[in-house]
């Protein structure tokens, strides 16, 4: 078996019994990348040579040796972060984010900077500057956004594990639509400093892997209080290994009914009300539960994180590095480069935030989606006083046709519609495989925790992954 | 404010240091960067607020004031806009017509400095400094209360007093420590509620903070007796032409959409803390200056002047407790002491003499060593010379050898000048009685009735002996001489 294939725990027994080197493990992923990458385009930058260096240099450290690909949008010193724009083209982070810190002190290796929606915006990995990334499963179709780059990566082997970051879904949906785990944990459970902010209050980066145990593992380096970050909790951190026990026995499953709605694809809904029967099949005790604002949470969603953005965005002015247009003036000099440098969703969002912003539109937008917000949470609340966790499908339909949608903007959006309402109450979600299309498309399952608690998320994930495998299905490139 | 670090990152705050030394990833806004409050900076806003009688909030936020500018490198200041950490408080300062005035402080809040754009003259570009970017600022929100340019000034040094007892902000306003935004209204008099809002910026001294108002009344009221109109705008003040111009109208105003940062978490501020803080500031000038007034019998104008600057009143306060009477303490400070620091361009923090070296003077006098002529001479003396024994001629810059640790006493001066006081009888006898045979006109015309000859004789011997001679027995000799 190639070693590319692996996940960080085969790989990780394998390297400490001496019977593979983390060269070879390398070797295999960037023979790989070479042998793939020119179909599905998941990277932006491939690091070889870096990779190389932290190959060999790698020694002890529970990621020592193993490649994990990580999003473009993470600062990562002297390797270029794009976010997939045109306006930070050129820009090397001269400081290194506090997850790839931590990756760096646990010895992985880089193998490179995935593709994503420009600065994280999007449901496709179309809005990237620079090129769409294909779905490893069908290279006509999308692989999901806005870390589609990741979820492609680990879906085509071109990576043992990757990082992701969700502002509203862009971890889970990526995940989903390419048929491997994805877990967006509790806003504040992991730092952000170094994260390139789309949505300061909704982003959160994850692991996207090809099992839940490495999802543990990977949540166990980059979990934890940060005194850079401000918002990150000072929790403690748990051995997320450790509550992979495969027991789920009497634990409460709840089923929101307002997340299988009309117009979503039977056979998705079909697949993920299979799942659960499965979950029950392992001694769940399954639900009814209700999260009655759930059809506010788009657009309260869109209004929040679009506001957020258009704040965000504003440093990007040509002033201090990336992209700068040649203008006789200052205020020329402004407009040219966002003109030139933002693709059009990005500018669509800043217009859009700037809108919501604006003196005598405040009230009627930003302040009533906080509002939203305050209720969406509170559903979450209630629902988590009758049961342990809450299962879904991640999205309404599995992978749509590059070109679809980016024609409707609006069409776009619902692809989030069951991942925003996690990022507004800023609790954990995991997606992991839960079966396959007729047309042979990866589907979805959701599985929402209580604040804190990616224990219990982890626990049943890991108790389905057990049961079933169809995380062992890898498509044929 | 007056911290070591910035606001929202490690970055040192001196002042004039090499342009974007003093920078970090955060303080210029690279992507991913995330700011962390400076506890020392809302520590300083606190003791302002608690200084001011404010109430100190213990919920308040960061918000984010959007604009751009190439000096403001996030293309948003963080600032504090919808709970404010301080509000509700007031100062008092003194009135026109004696007596006291009180002026209410809407609100108090934190917030991060911007940085200086240099425009290059030989290039068709301009530079950016960020080393000032993110040194924290209080912005200072006043109530409608002030109605003179005067008040307005005597608001400002008020403020400037506190923030310098507090020890969080220096005051300096030609570095732009300390800077003024003023609104001015005027109305008919009489009339109930306020005029057109005019803001004015760019005054940067004390001084201008007089000019600036005063001509902007002059300008309204013009304007309105000529039947003009007034519109709600932001002028600059022209410190050259001293007049204002108007920089944009309220429809140009920016629209900042504020909104509060998703990057802090909201500031709670632990009610211990605030007691604690509250019970580490210390005296402050009002309550100072009443026990000058009460504790040394200082007339109220001395004991203004000593509280103004705590440096003062403690310098005052260690001469007094070396042994000065305190009226004399507060002469020979308002005076010589002033006069000479002055001259040195040096505050009383760096005065070379120490309340002690005073205070030996003042005891020389006393025992009739020297008198008061003298003791200028010496105090000069002990000054100039501590002076050069701490400080390289420049005044500025202290020397890097250690000085000698040995202070000047005043004796040393005394007897190094000769200085000491002819206080013998038999001798100051002697020139008393060739003083007046030399001038036996004069002598005639006092016994005739003339007696302000008197001081035309203490001349007459005070000349002679150089002034040394003891200036009360000369005019006892004097007297007994005269009579007979
Ligand atoms: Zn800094």
């Amino acid at each position: 078996m190639e070693l590319c294939r692996l996940g960080i725990a085969e790989t990780r027994a394998l390297i400490d019994k001496g019977e593979v080197s983390p060269g070879e493990v390398l070797a295999s992923v960037l023979g790989r990348i070479d042998a793939v990458e020119d179909r599905v385009r998941a990277y932006v930058t491939v690091t070889r040579e870096r990779a190389g260096e932290m190959a060999r240099e790698s020694r002890g450290g529970p990621l020592s040796g193993i490649p994990i690909a990580v999003k473009d949008n993470m600062c990562t010193k002297g390797t270029p972060t794009t976010c997939s724009s045109k306006i930070l083209e050129n820009f090397v982070p001269p400081y290194e984010s506090t997850v790839t810190s931590r990756l760096l002190e646990a010895g992985y290796v880089l193998p490179g900077k995935t593709n994503l929606d420009e600065f994280a915006m999007g449901s496709s990995t179309e809005n990237s500057g620079f090129f769409p990334t294909s779905n490893p499963w069908d290279l006509e179709r999308i692989p999901g956004g806005s870390s589609g780059g990741s979820a492609a990566a680990v879906a085509a082997d071109e990576c043992i594990a990757a990082l992701g970051s969700d502002t509203g879904g862009s971890i889970r949906q990526p995940a989903a639509l390419c048929g491997v785990v994805g877990l967006k944990p509790t806003y504040g459970r992991v730092s952000r400093y170094g994260l390139i902010a789309f949505a300061s209050s909704f982003d959160q980066i994850g692991p996207i892997t090809k099992t839940v145990k490495d999802a543990a593992a990977l949540m166990n380096v980059i979990a934890g209080h940060d005194p850079l970050d401000s918002t990150s909790a000072p929790v403690e951190v748990p051995d997320f290994t450790a509550a992979l026990s495969g027991d789920i026995k009497g634990m409460k499953i709840g089923v929101p009914k307002e997340y299988f709605i009309e117009g979503m694809d039977p056979e998705v809904e079909s697949t993920v009300r299979e799942a659960i029967k499965a979950l029950e099949g392992l001694g769940a005790k399954v639900l009814d539960v209700t999260l009655p604002h759930t059809d506010y949470s788009v657009a309260a969603y869109y209004i929040l994180a679009t506001s957020e953005a258009s704040s965000n965005l504003a440093r990007y002015d040509g002033v201090k590095y990336g992209l700068r247009a040649r203008a006789k003036e200052l205020l020329q000099m402004y407009t040219e480069t966002r003109a030139g440098g933002f693709g059009a969703e990005v500018k669509r969002r800043i217009m859009l935030g700037t809108f919501a912003l604006s003196s005598g539109y405040y009230d009627a937008y930003y302040l009533n989606a906080q509002k939203v917000r305050t209720l969406i949470k509170q559903d979450f609340d209630e629902a988590f006083k009758k049961v342990d966790v809450i299962a879904t499908p991640t999205t309404p339909e599995a992978a749509f046709k590059k070109g679809e949608k980016t024609g409707d903007p609006l069409k776009m959006y619902l692809s989030d519609i069951f991942t925003n309402s996690v990022n507004l109450a800023g609790v954990p979600a995991i997606s992991i495989p839960c079966g396959f299309t007729g047309g042979g498309l990866p589907v979805g399952l959701q599985i929402i925790g209580r604040h804190f608690d990616e224990e219990n998320v982890l626990k049943v994930a890991d108790a389905y992954e057990r049961a079933t495998d169809w995380h062992k299905k890898r498509p044929k490139l | 404010m007056l911290t070591e670090t910035k606001i929202f990152c490690g970055c040192p705050t001196a002042f004039g240091a090499e342009p974007n030394t003093q920078t970090c990833p955060v303080c210029i806004g690279m992507p991913g960067v995330l700011p962390v409050l400076n506890r020392r900076a809302l520590e300083f806003a606190i003791r302002t607020g608690l200084a001011t009688n404010c109430a100190i909030s213990t919920y308040s936020r960061f918000a984010r004031k959007n604009y751009f500018y190439p000096d403001l490198p996030k293309g948003y200041q963080i600032s504090q806009y919808e709970l404010p950490i301080c509000e509700h408080g007031w100062v008092d300062i003194a009135s026109e017509e004696g007596g006291h005035k009180r002026v209410g402080i809407t609100r108090i809040h934190m917030e991060e400095d911007a940085g200086k754009n240099i425009h290059e003259e030989k290039g068709p570009y301009s530079l950016v400094d960020f080393n000032r970017t993110g040194v924290p600022l209080m912005e200072i929100v006043s109530e409608p209360d002030i109605r003179t340019p005067a008040e307005a000034v005597e608001y400002m040094k008020k403020l400037r007093t506190i923030l310098r007892y507090l020890g969080v902000c220096d005051g300096n306003m030609e570095q732009g420590s300390l800077r003024c935004d003023a609104n001015v209204s005027v109305r008919e008099a009489g009339s109930a509620g306020m005029g057109v809002k005019v803001e004015v910026k760019n005054i940067n001294s004390f001084k201008f903070v007089e000019r600036a108002l005063a001509y902007e009344i002059k300008r309204q009221v013009k304007t309105l007796e000529e039947g003009g109109a007034l519109v709600q705008e932001t002028r600059l003040f022209d410190t050259q032409a001293g007049v204002t111009q108007s920089m944009r109208t309220k429809e140009e105003a920016h629209d900042y959409r504020y909104f509060p940062d998703p990057d802090l978490v909201p500031l709670v501020v632990d009610e211990k803390w605030i007691e604690e803080i509250r019970a580490s500031l210390p005296e402050l000038p009002d309550i100072k200056f009443k026990r000058f007034v009460k504790d040394y019998g200082l007339p109220e104008q001395d004991a203004a002047m000593l509280t103004e600057e705590r440096a003062m009143a403690d310098w005052f306060e260690e001469a007094v407790k070396a042994g000065a009477t305190p009226k004399a303490a507060s002469n020979w400070m308002m005076g010589e002491l002033l006069r000479l620091l002055n001259k040195k361009n040096l505050s009383i923090e760096k005065s070379p003499i120490d309340p002690k070296q005073l205070v030996d003077i003042l005891k020389e006098i006393e025992n009739g060593t020297i008198n008061r002529t003298q003791a200028k001479e010496v105090f000069e003396e002990m000054f100039n010379r501590e002076f050069h024994r701490i400080y390289d001629t420049s005044g500025r810059i202290e020397v890097t050898l250690p000085a000698p640790k040995v202070a000047m006493t005043a004796r040393q001066i005394i007897k190094e000048k000769g200085l000491v006081q002819i206080s013998d009888a038999g001798e100051l006898e002697k020139t008393v009685d060739e003083v007046l045979s030399a001038s036996p006109d004069e002598v005639n015309r006092f016994k005739g009735g003339e007696e302000k000859l008197m001081g035309f004789f203490v001349g007459q011997v005070m000349k002679i002996t150089r002034g040394k001679a003891n200036p009360k027995l000369v005019n006892e000799l004097l007297g007994k001489k005269l009579s007979t």
